[in-house]
C-alpha cells in the first residue's frame, strides 16, 4: 500500500528523486566528457576483431550506448520512484 | 480501466497503420526499380521519388485536420511514448544531419564526434531535468510555463523572444535545405524549390498543428532512416561481407590509418602539425584536437547538449504524450531513435575517405573514378582547384601546376562535405533509385525539423502573443498595439530580406505583398468567427506568415543565417536553461530572479557573438579579447566555427572560446545572476511553492487544468 501524502512522505519523494538525478548528472559527465579527456590514452588500445581505436569508439559509439541504456534505467528508476510513495499515475 | 482498454486498441491501430506504410514504402521502393530497370530515365524517377513522398505528407496533413484547441497545440496528449520517439527524431534530425554531419566527419576526423556526442547526450539532460515536469505542468509552449512560474506576461515575453531568435535562424536553414536537395536532384531552379518544399511544410502543419506534425513527422521519420541505412547497409555487405556498417566501419578505420601513413611517406601529403598547418594538410583521422583545441571541443559537447534540453521545438514534443511515465519513456524512445541514424555517420565518413584515399589520392591522374565528375560538374568537388567535370579539365588543371607530379596528391582534393552521403550510393555502385530515395530522406529530414520549428514559432505567436497578452487588453490598446507589431514585421521583412527574387522583383516585396494579401483576406473571417474559431484562425495565419517570411529569407541565400544555426543551441542555453532547471528544481527562484538570470545570460552570449563576428576590432580595442589577423590584409579574422589554421594558433575573443560555443559563458552567469537576484527578494508566495510542489508529483491532473478549473 503506498503512503499518504504527508509532507514527509512528499519529501522523502523529492530526495529520492534529486539522489537519482544526481547519480544519472554523473554517469552523464563521465561518458559525456571525463572518458573524452583520455583519448589519446585510449587511442593506444585496440579494440580486438572490429580494429577499432578505443578513444575513438567510446566517442562514435559508446558513450552514444550508454545515453540509450541509461534513459530507459531512469525512465523505469524514476517510474519505481513515483510508485513507492504513491506519486504514480494510474 | 476504459481508458486504458481504448488507448490499447488506438496503439494497435497505429501499429498496423504505420507497418502498412512502411511496407508500401518499401513496394514503392521496388517499384521504381523495376522502372529504373525497364530503362525510365533518371529524372523521372528522382520526381516520382519526391512527389510521392510530399504527397503521402500532405495526405496526412489533411487527414488529421482539427478544429480543436488542444488537439492544435498539443496533439490532444494521446501520443504514446514509441510514437513520439519517432516523431522527435524527425523534430531533432535536420536537414544538417543528414546530409552534413558524415560530410563534418569526414573533413574534422576525431574532432567531428563533438557534434555526434552534443546532439544525443542532451536528451539526458531533457529526462532527468526539464521534460516530464512540463508534462506535469501541462503547458501549450514554453513561454506559457515561464509566465506561470515567473509571474506573468513579461517572462512570458521574454521567453517568446528567446524562442523566436533560436528558431527563425533554423527553421530558414531547413527551407534552405529542402530548396538545396531539390535543385540537386531534380535539376529545378533553386527558389521554385524553396517554394515547392515550402508548400509541402504548409500542407502538413496548416490545417492540424501539432496532430498533423506528429502523424507525418513518424511517416517522414520512416522514410529518412531507411534511406539513410539502405546505401551503407549494402556498401558493408558487399565490401566486408558483413551488413551492419557500424561493426565494419572499424577496418575502414584501420585501413585510413595506415594509409596516412602511406601517403606522408610517398610525400603526397603535407602533414598537420601544432606549428603549421597548410590548407589541404594531412590531419590523421583518429587524432584529436586538430581542428578544435580541447576547450571548444568540449564547449561545443556542452553547448549541443545543454542546448538540446532548452530549444522549444524539442521540449514541446514531450507535451503531447498522455503521461509523466510515457514523456519519460518516450525521450528514451527519441534517443534511441536519433542513435540509429548519429551512430551509422562515422560509417559513412570512413567508407568515403578510404575510397578517396585509395582511389583517388595517390592515383595517376588519368586513372580516377568517374563517379566525381558529376560532382564536379556542380562545383561541389575541386582537383588541382578547378572544378573536376570532366576527366580533360582535371588533367589541364594539374599540368597548369608547376612541379606537379601527375599523381593527385592530398592538397590538390578539394570535396564540399554535402557530397559525402550524396555520393555513397554511386561510390558503391548502386542503381539511380537509391540515390532518389537518398534525396527523398533528405527532404524528409528536412521538411520534418521545419514543421517543428514553425509550429514552435507560431504557437507561440499565436498563444502566447495574441491569445495571453493581446486578448486580454482593452480593444483600443490591442488595436494600437496589433498596429505596432504589424509595421515592425513589415519593417523588418524590408530591412533583412534582400536578392533579387522572382520575375525580377525583390524578395522583400514578394513577401510584404503575400504578407498584406493574408492578412486582408483573413480579416472578414476574423469578424465573423466565435472565440474558439478566432484562436485557430489566427493560430493558422500566423504560421503561413512565419512560413512565407522564413522561405523568402531562405530564397535570398543568406550566408551568414547558415552559419547561426549552430548559435541557436547556444542561444537557447543561455536563455532558457537557467530559467527552466531552476524554475522546477529550486522553489526559492523568483521572478526577479529569473527576469535578470534570462536578460543577462542572453545578453552575453548575443554580445559574444556580435562581437567576435561582426565588431572583432572592438572586441580587440575595448573588451580584452584577442583575434588572430589575416597574414596577408592584415584585417581581423572573425571566428568562423570551420577553422582554417591549426586548433593550437586559434586566437579569438576571450579564452580562444569559439563564438558558436557563447552559451557556456552565457548559462553560468544566468545561473548566477538568477541565484542571487532570487536570494535577494522575497521568497515566491506558499500558493507558487505548493504548485512546484504539485509538478513534481506525476499523480493527479495538470497543473495548468487545475488552476484554470
Amino acid at each position: 500500500m503506498a503512503p499518504a501524502d504527508t509532507k514527509a512522505n512528499q519529501e522523502a519523494h523529492w530526495a529520492a528523486t534529486t539522489r537519482l538525478m544526481f547519480i544519472h548528472l554523473g554517469v552523464w559527465i563521465f561518458f559525456g566528457y571525463i572518458i573524452h579527456m583520455f583519448v589519446n590514452q585510449l587511442n593506444a588500445i585496440t579494440i580486438p576483431v572490429l580494429k577499432f581505436p578505443l578513444g575513438f569508439y567510446m566517442a562514435a559509439q559508446g558513450s552514444l550506448i550508454v545515453f540509450v541504456v541509461m534513459l530507459f534505467m531512469f525512465a523505469r528508476q524514476q517510474d519505481k520512484i513515483d510508485r513507492d510513495h504513491g506519486y504514480a499515475e494510474d | 480501466m476504459a481508458q486504458t482498454a481504448a488507448s490499447a486498441a488506438f496503439y494497435k491501430q497505429l501499429g498496423r497503420m504505420y507497418g502498412t506504410y512502411t511496407g508500401a514504402f518499401i513496394a514503392f521502393i521496388i517499384f521504381l526499380a523495376i522502372l529504373e530497370y525497364m530503362g525510365t530515365p533518371n529524372r523521372i524517377i528522382g520526381y516520382l521519388f519526391v512527389f510521392f513522398t510530399l504527397a503521402v505528407y500532405a495526405v496526412i496533413g489533411v487527414m488529421t485536420r482539427t478544429a480543436e484547441v488542444s488537439e492544435y497545440y498539443v496533439a490532444g496528449r494521446k501520443v504514446p511514448a514509441f510514437y513520439n520517439g519517432m516523431a522527435t527524431g524527425a523534430d531533432w534530425m535536420s536537414a544538417a544531419s543528414f546530409v552534413g554531419m558524415a560530410g563534418s566527419l569526414f573533413l574534422l576526423g576525431y574532432d567531428g564526434l563533438a557534434w555526434v556526442l552534443g546532439w544525443t547526450g542532451g536528451f539526458v539532460l531533457v529526462s532527468i531535468f526539464i521534460g516530464p515536469y512540463l508534462r506535469k505542468f501541462g503547458a501549450y509552449t514554453v513561454p506559457d510555463f515561464m509566465s506561470f512560474r515567473y509571474g506573468g506576461n513579461f517572462a512570458r515575453f521574454l521567453a517568446v523572444i528567446v524562442l523566436v531568435s533560436c528558431s527563425f535562424t533554423y527553421v530558414t536553414a531547413q527551407i534552405f535545405g529542402t530548396g538545396l536537395i531539390a535543385s540537386r536532384f531534380l535539376g529545378m531552379q533553386f527558389e521554385v524549390a524553396v517554394f515547392v518544399g515550402l508548400v509541402g511544410i504548409l500542407l502538413c502543419a496548416m490545417l492540424g498543428g501539432m496532430r498533423a506534425v506528429t502523424w507525418t513527422q513518424i511517416a517522414q521519420y520512416i522514410v529518412l532512416i531507411i534511406a539513410y541505412l539502405v546505401p551503407i547497409v549494402i556498401l558493408s555487405a558487399r565490401k566486408y561481407g558483413l551488413p551492419i556498417p557500424e561493426l565494419t566501419y572499424g577496418s575502414a578505420i584501420a585501413e585510413i590509418t595506415a594509409r596516412e601513413q602511406q601517403l606522408l611517406k610517398d610525400g603526397l601529403a603535407v602533414a598537420c602539425t601544432a606549428a603549421s598547418c597548410p590548407a589541404g594538410a594531412l590531419k590523421p583521422h583518429i587524432t584529436p584536437f586538430l581542428n578544435y583545441t580541447p576547450l571548444n571541443f568540449f564547449g561545443i559537447i556542452a553547448c549541443m547538449m545543454v542546448g538540446t534540453a532548452s530549444l522549444p521545438h524539442i521540449l514541446m514534443r514531450y507535451f503531447t504524450t498522455p503521461t509523466v511515465r510515457e514523456a519519460r519513456q518516450s525521450v528514451a524512445w527519441s534517443l534511441f531513435f536519433i542513435f540509429l541514424l548519429y551512430f551509422s555517420a562515422p560509417a559513412y565518413a570512413a567508407f568515403s575517405k578510404l575510397e578517396v584515399y585509395t582511389n583517388i589520392i595517390g592515383r595517376p591522374i588519368g586513372d580516377i573514378r568517374p563517379w566525381m565528375f558529376t560532382w564536379g560538374e556542380l562545383g561541389l568537388i575541386q582537383v588541382c582547384g578547378k572544378n573536376a567535370a570532366t576527366l580533360q579539365a582535371v588533367i589541364d588543371a594539374c599540368k597548369s601546376i608547376a612541379g606537379h607530379p601527375g599523381v593527385v596528391r592530398l592538397q590538390d582534393f578539394v570535396i564540399n562535405t554535402d557530397v559525402i552521403v550524396l555520393s555513397t550510393p554511386e561510390i558503391a555502385g548502386l542503381p539511380y533509385v537509391v540515390s532518389g530515395l537518398v534525396a527523398a530522406g533528405g527532404l524528409a529530414a528536412a521538411l520534418s525539423t521545419a514543421d517543428g520549428l514553425l509550429l514552435a514559432i507560431a504557437n507561440a505567436l499565436s498563444h502566447d502573443i495574441y491569445y495571453k497578452m493581446l486578448q486580454p487588453m482593452k480593444t483600443n490598446n490591442r488595436n494600437v498595439t496589433i498596429g505596432i507589431i504589424l509595421v515592425a514585421i513589415i519593417a523588418t521583412m524590408y530591412l533583412v530580406i534582400g536578392g533579387v527574387g522572382w520575375a525580377g522583383i525583390d524578395w522583400k516585396w514578394w513577401a510584404i505583398a503575400g504578407f498584406i494579401a493574408i492578412l486582408a483576406t483573413a480579416y472578414p473571417f476574423l469578424q465573423k468567427a466565435n472565440d474558439t474559431e478566432r484562436r485557430l484562425v489566427i493560430a493558422r495565419i500566423l504560421l503561413l506568415l512565419v512560413a512565407i517570411a522564413s522561405a523568402a529569407t531562405a530564397a535570398s541565400r543568406p550566408s551568414d543565417i547558415l552559419a547561426m544555426v549552430g548559435w541557436a543551441f547556444s542561444l537557447a542555453m543561455a536563455g532558457n536553461f537557467p530559467a527552466l532547471v531552476l524554475g522546477i528544481w529550486w522553489k526559492r527562484a523568483t521572478t526577479a530572479g529569473a527576469i535578470c538570470g534570462i536578460i543577462a545570460g542572453f545578453s552575453l552570449c548575443i554580445f559574444y557573438l556580435v562581437v567576435t563576428r561582426y565588431f572583432p576590432q572592438l572586441g580587440v580595442d575595448y573588451f580584452g579579447m584577442t583575434s588572430m589577423k589575416n597574414p596577408v590584409t592584415g584585417a581581423n579574422i572573425v571566428d568562423i566555427t570551420k577553422p582554417i589554421v591549426p586548433a593550437a594558433a586559434q586566437r579569438v575573443g576571450w579564452f580562444d572560446l569559439n563564438n558558436i560555443n557563447c552559451g557556456l559563458l552565457g548559462a553560468p552567469l544566468g545561473f548566477i545572476v538568477m541565484i542571487v537576484v532570487s536570494l535577494l527578494t522575497p521568497a515566491p508566495s506558499k500558493e507558487m511553492q505548493a504548485l512546484v510542489d504539485e509538478i513534481r508529483k506525476p499523480r493527479g491532473k495538470t497543473v495548468m487544468e487545475e488552476k484554470t478549473s
